[in-house]
């Protein structure tokens, strides 16, 4: 049985006069893949930013196992258990893969202000990082500086680093743009193991990937939803394929 | 995440085997100016706590050294030393205490607007004591007597003989040093090292930054105290030019020269700046200059030059690693 974990409700969010996000209400199931789709400037990025706590939503609120987080900051979110990627690569460039992980995985520790307890000292955060890398496919690169991954490979960090810090819930925002094939497709079967015990909401471009692995999937225009349900009522839907997939098929 | 070769420590430890014999074999003015590098590497290292280690470029740095040193002279009676092991911890308190006040007002910046509010609210100190006459005014206090270091009646050293005075600080420069080589190592200094790189990535891993740079800058003015204290002991005055931005802008050349960032750094680049301060004071007349008095516009010539050719600092030319 899955069960609700994150609800949103009305949820708006403008920048100036641009509402990038209108009254958006949505809901996030444990074990199920939760895809948001639109063109470029949807407001697909916008909602991830608002429920991982980037940005302040102005009005409307964010349910959380029936709590309202809405106002929460970054990392007290991050706290409940709701990990994100970022569309454009956000890592610690200059730090290895490994350490970029470690420190992802560092974050669960009760408290960091130790000044004398050595960070490389910590079994259980090395092992804990070490899972999340080989999960993501980066066993056998811990050593290497972030900067010099190529862009897939910084993409799978991502993953990583998000899984380090044990989320049930993942935000993801596409993971798999800039991404060859065969990684593509390790990210996508990745995907639909983590969707075993995890809730994920999944924002790409990438259609194949999300009619494969969505349970779900809402289709958004203009910061506002257009429709949502099972990938087949979203495919057969007359009103998303002359918004959207119709135009991206044309 | 520090390899070091071992070349380096071989050379640190001949260093500190050279730091110890120094008093026995030099004359007094040279190791009470020893001293005085020693000092202010220990301010320079407490700078780059912030600067190199969490990116938080500060130029008011000076207003933990100097209320330090403002706190022992007020703790020292005219006709006898303060003690020392009540007057140092309360100095370094002081410090700590105007840190957390200050820290937790301009943390809520970045950039450039944090490095003018650490210079505006050092300032605002300066002016306190330099136009009101709560603490001698622009005259600065007197310390008489050097602090006493009795310990229920035992006395382990006597900070009023040059050479006790040295070995006392190279004791406290050397444990500074060991802490802050475990610091970097640390929960912590990893998290600060994180938040320099990408604080908002820091945020999103579910690390509340606010209170990791708060106690990173409380730190960081507990050790610029312990250094002003010293400093204040040695001089036997303080005054104002102890809080200015003058000597703010002095620690942040040296860490800045000896190279942002690593463990040894600020501490060649305070000898390096105090050595060539003493070698061009000495300069002599040159086409109608005074070198030796202009001794700032050699200086100036020397800076540059090191900006151009070791532009990561002269620690990073002798192979220490970065973190």
């Amino acid at each position: 049985m899955s069960e609700i974990i994150l609800r949103t409700h009305a949820l708006s969010r403008h920048f100036g006069g641009l509402a990038a996000l209108a009254d958006v209400s949505l809901a996030c199931e444990t074990r199920q893949v939760h895809a948001v789709i639109g063109p470029n400037g949807a407001g697909k990025s916008t909602l991830i930013n608002v429920l991982s706590g980037d940005l302040p939503p102005n009005a409307g609120e964010v349910q959380f196992h029936g709590r309202d987080i809405t106002g929460f900051s970054a990392d007290q979110i991050s706290q409940l258990g709701i990990a994100r990627s970022y569309q454009k690569t956000n890592l610690f460039p200059s730090f290895t893969v490994f350490e970029n992980c470690r420190l992802a995985a560092q974050s669960r520790l009760p408290s960091s202000m130790h000044f004398f307890r050595p960070a490389a000292a910590q079994a259980d955060v090395n092992a804990r990082a070490r899972d999340a890398l080989s999960q993501a496919g980066l066993a056998g690169r811990s050593d290497i500086v972030a900067s010099e991954l190529s862009h897939g490979e910084q993409r799978q960090v991502e993953i990583a680093m998000a899984l380090a810090t044990r989320p049930c819930l993942l935000l993801l925002d596409e993971p798999l743009a800039g991404m060859g094939t065969e990684e593509s497709m390790r990210i996508v079967s990745l995907l639909r193991e983590l969707a075993r015990d995890h809730a994920i909401l999944l924002v790409e471009h990438d259609m194949d990937a999300v009619f494969a692995i969505a349970h779900t999937l809402t289709v958004m225009v203009n910061g506002r939803v257009l429709a949502s349900g099972t990938p087949e009522q979203i495919r057969s839907s007359r009103a998303v394929q002359e918004a959207y997939l119709g135009v991206a098929n044309a | 995440m520090i390899t070091r070769p071992r070349t380096v420590t071989l050379v640190a430890l001949l260093l500190l085997i050279a730091l110890v014999l120094l008093p026995l074999l030099a004359e007094k003015f040279t190791v009470q100016f020893a001293t005085r590098i020693l000092i202010m590497a220990l301010f320079a290292m407490s700078l780059n706590l912030l600067v190199g280690s969490g990116g938080l470029v500060s130029l008011g740095h000076a207003a933990f050294f100097g209320i330090a040193g403002y706190c022992l002279a007020l703790l020292s009676p005219p006709d006898h030393g303060a003690n020392f092991w009540t007057s140092l911890p309360l100095s370094m308190m002081a410090a700590g205490a105007l840190a957390l006040v200050i820290g937790a007002l301009v943390l809520r910046t970045s950039g450039i607007y944090f490095i003018m509010a650490t210079l505006a609210f050092a300032q605002m100190l300066y002016f306190l004591l330099h136009d009101t006459g709560i603490a001698g005014g622009s005259d600065g206090i007197y310390i008489y007597v050097r602090p006493d270091a009795n310990l229920f009646g035992w006395h382990p050293f006597d900070l009023e003989k040059f050479r006790d005075f040295y070995f006392v600080v190279l004791s406290v420069f050397v444990l500074v040093l060991i802490f802050l080589g475990a610091l970097r190592a640390s929960l912590f200094g990893r998290v600060i090292a994180g938040i320099r790189v990408n604080e908002r990535r820091m945020r999103s891993l579910g690390f509340a930054t606010l209170r990791y740079k708060l106690v990173c800058f409380v730190l960081a003015g507990i050790l610029a105290g312990l250094a002003g204290y010293f400093s204040a002991a040695q001089f036997g005055v303080v005054n104002p030019d102890m809080l200015g931005w003058h000597l703010s802008g002095a620690a942040l050349m040296m860490v800045i020269l000896g190279g942002m960032g690593t463990l040894a750094g600020p501490a060649l680049g305070a000898a390096v700046m105090l050595l060539l301060e003493l070698g061009l004071q000495s300069l002599p007349a040159a086409g109608g200059i005074d070198l030796g008095k202009h001794w700032q516009l050699p200086m100036g010539i020397v800076i540059v030059l090191v900006a151009l050719y070791l532009p990561a600092g002269i620690a990073r030319r002798f192979g220490e690693a970065d973190e």
